[in-house]
């Protein structure tokens, strides 16, 4: 399986924290910048690169992630330029995990075996696809899986533990934990019952955990760390890159160090969640 | 594809209809589903809920709707008899409360006691709006901003109701983009939420559900029918938005082969201008909305925005079983334009005395343009599944007159 993935969150086991996964929307605010910004994570303190891919209908996502699917598609972003994208990372960075994170229709219409070579071709670690639950497995997981790509599913606080075992089944690389009933960038998860959420699935799983949705903030994402093997933080960095944006909705010289400052700060605060753990 | 020995039994339990349907949805809303579906088993196998929807359709609704000889409209196109299912006659003014009925009677026996629900025209979403007042439930109804202002009588009726509307401002502001909110409200609000979907889309059990609410349409038409002419019809006629009217009206008549069905889907202003709702006629396969189904979209997956004339039929997919219909052959699917529609809109109007709603006014065209067509002895059954008063601001500005 995804050695990459593998060996990112036991090095990060080694140091006695937890991952820290970034996400950020390809393609936005357009191509180029997209791309100075993904090679610029991974010195900035990005463990996993989740790369959001635009979607015109992202039914799980709250707004700041929608509208930056959206700035990305009115400038020509597409699957295809995503894969080019990762593709042109790869050439740099052969260390860092990057996982694809979005919803099953482009996928679809690109063609499941061609995405499946292609990604990958490119250097592609793993996929996060939020309208593929266990139910539709043949559809993308099982051919992912027999492609050699990490199938990374979703845990949510409406997943019981009679189901967690079907949802545990056929996943790969790491669990995410949506730590919310919602969608991403609202509200604020307890930090208390996450950690509770993180060990009723680690009964289950030898696979590391990574929490997210609605983890914005350096403190919250300390909190997070302190109880599980990753945090992801996207809506944030979205918030941030768009900050930076002219009227026109276009990127300025501010949009890359913005986001790459705010990974740093959050990169600090998984360093210093768990002082006793690091043995 | 070969035919199946019948058309009746899908979906199968994954929710399949052949490549359609399924379940694709986010892990949080799965339990729900799974839940959901239960709920609906144990309900349909329980006399006491079919007794609570009986009486509902008779006492609330005042079902059965009329089966009505168009005499004038027939006399006028000179080929098939032409009969209305008169679906604008039932409280709330359309088919939708067929289906409303039938999952709020639901959600109480779940214990729901927050509803929300998408519309496009307002005709769903009226009709949530007054089964959540019957039962004092809390209703939240999204609706797309573009839709909140083309649709204003039906606005105002919902809050009269007692509901919420909620504009949605994403997108082209129509069902689609209200649909996405309704769902992103559902995640949210898992606990307490029961989701009314209008229409035969949506995850499994949806689409098998809101037939089977829907199917009373056409289980009255073939009794009525059998009454008046002694024989079935000989062709069924309906427009297609999502496609619950025309599937109410059809699912009863699938294993008639001698039933000719034609479903109508909106050309807007016309299939090769780009500028439509038809997604039979220019989609492909895709995946959106909990469901596989014929969609409009782009090269990329991306799926891109309907228009039509009609709110109620402005939406980029269609139910999967239309889907599955159109691939076996079983059902044959045209579209009518805005032009067209507006058309029918008025001549029905002057020559029946019923002014219909936008959307079934397409199924009327095309009954205008097959109707001459057809011997005279020829039975055709038109679904009027609403009527157009909620239209009519709307139309009178198309024409060019201020009321």
């Amino acid at each position: 399986m995804s050695s990459r993935l593998t060996a990112r969150f036991e090095a990060c086991a080694r140091e006695g924290r937890a991952a820290l996964v970034t996400f950020v929307t390809a393609g936005d605010p357009d191509h180029d910048t997209s791309l100075a910004l993904l090679k610029a994570l991974p010195a900035a303190g990005s463990d996993v690169i989740e790369f959001g891919v635009p979607f015109t209908d992202p039914m799980a996502d709250g707004p700041a992630i929608q509208a930056a699917g959206l700035r990305a598609l009115k400038n020509g972003q597409t699957l295809a330029k995503t894969l080019a994208m990762v593709r042109a990372f790869r050439e740099e960075d052969t260390a860092t995990p990057v996982v694809l994170m979005g919803y099953y229709n482009p996928v679809y219409i690109y063609g499941v075996e061609r995405f499946l070579v292609d990604a990958k071709a490119a250097g592609v670690d793993g996929l996060v696809v939020v309208d593929l639950p266990p139910e539709e497995d043949d559809e993308l997981c099982l051919p992912a899986l027999a492609a050699g790509l990490a199938f990374i599913r979703l845990a949510t606080p409406t997943t019981d533990d009679k189901r967690l075992p079907a949802v545990l089944k056929n996943t790969a690389g790491f669990v995410y934990y949506v730590s919310i009933a919602g969608i991403t960038g609202t509200a604020t998860p307890d930090a208390g019952r996450v950690t509770q959420a993180v060990a009723r699935i680690k009964a289950h799983t030898p696979l590391p955990v990574a929490v997210g949705f609605g983890v914005k903030t350096p403190a919250q994402a300390a909190a997070i760390a302190a109880g599980a093997d990753g945090v992801v933080v996207g809506s944030a960095l979205i918030d941030a890159l768009r900050g930076t944006l002219d009227a026109e909705e276009q990127a300025t010289p501010a949009t890359v160090p913005a986001v790459t400052r705010l990974v740093s700060e959050l990169a600090q605060a998984v360093r210093t969640a768990r002082p006793a753990a690091a043995e | 594809m070969n035919a199946p020995n019948s058309f009746r039994t899908g979906p199968d339990e994954n929710g399949h209809f052949g490549l359609f349907g399924g379940r694709f949805v986010a892990e949080t809303l799965m339990p729900l589903i799974l839940d959901l579906e239960k709920a609906y088993q144990d309900a349909k196998a329980d006399p006491a809920y079919k007794a609570e929807m009986d009486a509902g359709l008779k006492h609330y609704v005042g079902r059965p709707s009329p089966l009505y000889f168009a005499e004038r409209l027939t006399e006028h196109l000179g080929g098939a008899k032409i009969y209305f299912k008169r679906e604008e006659l039932n409280h709330t003014g359309s088919h939708k409360v067929n289906n409303v009925l039938g999952q709020i009677l639901l959600a109480r026996r779940m214990g729901k006691e927050r509803i929300i629900a998408e519309t496009g025209a307002g005709q769903h979403g009226v009709a949530t709006a007054t089964l959540c007042a019957r039962y004092g439930l809390k209703c939240v109804v999204y609706m797309g901003a573009l839709d909140v202002s083309r649709q204003a009588p039906n606005v105002f009726r919902m809050k009269m109701l007692g509901a919420e509307v909620v504009p949605v401002q994403a997108g082209a502001k129509t069902l689609k983009d209200a649909m996405n909110e309704a769902l992103r409200d559902w995640v949210t609000n898992v606990h307490d939420t029961f989701y009314c979907i209008g229409t035969v889309a949506g995850p499994h059990p949806y689409p098998a559900m809101v037939r089977d609410f829907q199917s009373v349409i056409g289980h009255e038409t073939r009794a009525q029918m059998l009454e008046q002419e002694g024989r079935l019809p000989d062709s069924l006629i309906a427009c297609i938005g999502g496609g619950s009217n025309a599937m109410g009206l059809f699912h009863p008549f699938l294993d008639d082969p001698s039933v000719k069905i034609w479903g109508v889907e909106a050309a807007g202003h016309g299939i090769p201008t780009g500028q439509h709702a038809a997604s039979l006629t220019g989609g492909r396969p895709g995946v959106l909305h909990g469901n596989r189904t014929y969609l409009l979209m782009d090269d990329d997956g991306q799926i891109t925005e309907a228009h039509s004339i009609s709110a109620g039929l402005d939406y980029p997919g269609i139910g999967p079983e239309h889907s599955w219909l159109h691939d076996t052959g079983r059902a044959t699917y045209i579209s009518a334009t805005d032009q067209e529609a507006l058309a029918a809109f008025q001549l029905v109007s002057r020559l029946e005395g019923i002014i219909p709603a936008l959307e079934p006014a397409h199924a009327l065209a095309k009954v205008i343009e097959l109707a001459p067509t057809l011997p005279k002895d020829h039975l055709m059954v038109v679904n009027l599944s609403g009527r157009g008063d909620k239209d009519i601001p709307q139309v009178a500005e198309i024409l060019g007159t201020r009321i």
